[in-house]
């Protein structure tokens, strides 16, 4: 299997959702430290997605490109979607109770990041972390 | 779905030890933090460990805990010290950008203790 979809309705999906991308990350044969950030990232996206975005999926793929392998990971909801994107990026900026970590935080520790929100339809979130 | 999984708290003399085992979801953090206030005012406790060493990752919900746990135990006059953070996940901390407030931090059990013990000295009761 080299994809797979995730529905995120509850807490232990966030949980679902880090150890797939775990066993991805290995197949991919990413380093220990890349498959943490990898994970990390995709744990503070799944947790969005559960809190502001009032649920959604996320879709996890093993990327093959020449000899350099990849996976992506991708978080959709069809929540409020995000008013201000450069705000939602800044560290430490929250609407919630959170650290405004995730968002910004995430974007550091993958390869490619990608956000794509648009108020009163949701948002989705992808990231891309390779092998080196 | 699933009930809270709650992590076992030891009493080692007057310093409580949580060891995280499984991956946690946020129930079962927050299920800790109050598990941990309890036994902190119950025991009367100076020091808390946690021992990280089988946590493979650490976001920022479960990085928010340790700051929790350690204001919270500081209220009841008890130190907190993380211990066994693995090294890809104290690199990737780093990175995410989390700082972990007033939580110390140590290599093992053995050093967390040592802290705990200096710490109790500086402050005698
Ligand atoms: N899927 C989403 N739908 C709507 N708004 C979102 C979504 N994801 C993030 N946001 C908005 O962006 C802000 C920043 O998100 P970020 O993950 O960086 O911080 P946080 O979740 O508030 O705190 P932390 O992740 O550090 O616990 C959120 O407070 C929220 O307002
Ligand atoms: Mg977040």
């Amino acid at each position: 299997m080299t994809r797979e979809d995730i529905p995120i309705v509850a807490d232990e999906d966030v949980v679902r959702v880090r150890q797939v991308v775990r066993s991805y990350a290995q197949r991919a044969k990413l380093s220990l430290v890349d498959q943490t950030k990898l994970v990390t990232a995709t744990s503070e996206l799944a947790r969005n997605t559960l809190t502001y975005g009032g649920g959604g999926s996320a879709v996890v793929e093993l990327l093959g490109e020449g000899r350099r392998q990849g996976v992506r990971a991708s978080f959709r909801d069809d929540g409020p979607g995000i008013p201000d994107i450069t705000l939602a990026l800044t560290d430490g900026w929250t609407s919630g109770q959170g650290m405004g970590l995730g968002l910004s935080g995430a974007r550091r520790l993958v390869d490619e990041f990608d956000l794509d929100t648009a108020v009163g339809r949701g948002t989705t979130v992808t990231v891309t972390k390779w092998s080196r | 779905m699933t009930g809270v999984e709650r992590i076992p708290i030891l009493k080692i003399g007057d310093v409580l030890l949580a060891s995280i085992q499984v991956d946690l979801q946020d129930r079962d953090v927050l299920a800790l933090q109050e598990d941990l206030a309890e036994k902190i005012s119950a025991t009367g406790a100076h020091g808390v460990v946690l021992d990280i060493s089988a946590v493979d990752i650490v976001d920022s919900f479960i990085g928010r805990m340790f700051a929790t746990i350690a204001a919270t135990s500081k209220l009841f006059d008890a130190h907190t010290v993380v211990v066994g953070m693995r090294p890809a996940v104290a690199i990737t901390l780093v990175e995410l950008g989390l700082t972990l407030g007033e939580v110390r931090t140590a290599l093992d059990l053995e050093k967390g203790l040592a802290i705990l013990a200096e710490l109790g000295e500086q402050a005698p009761r």
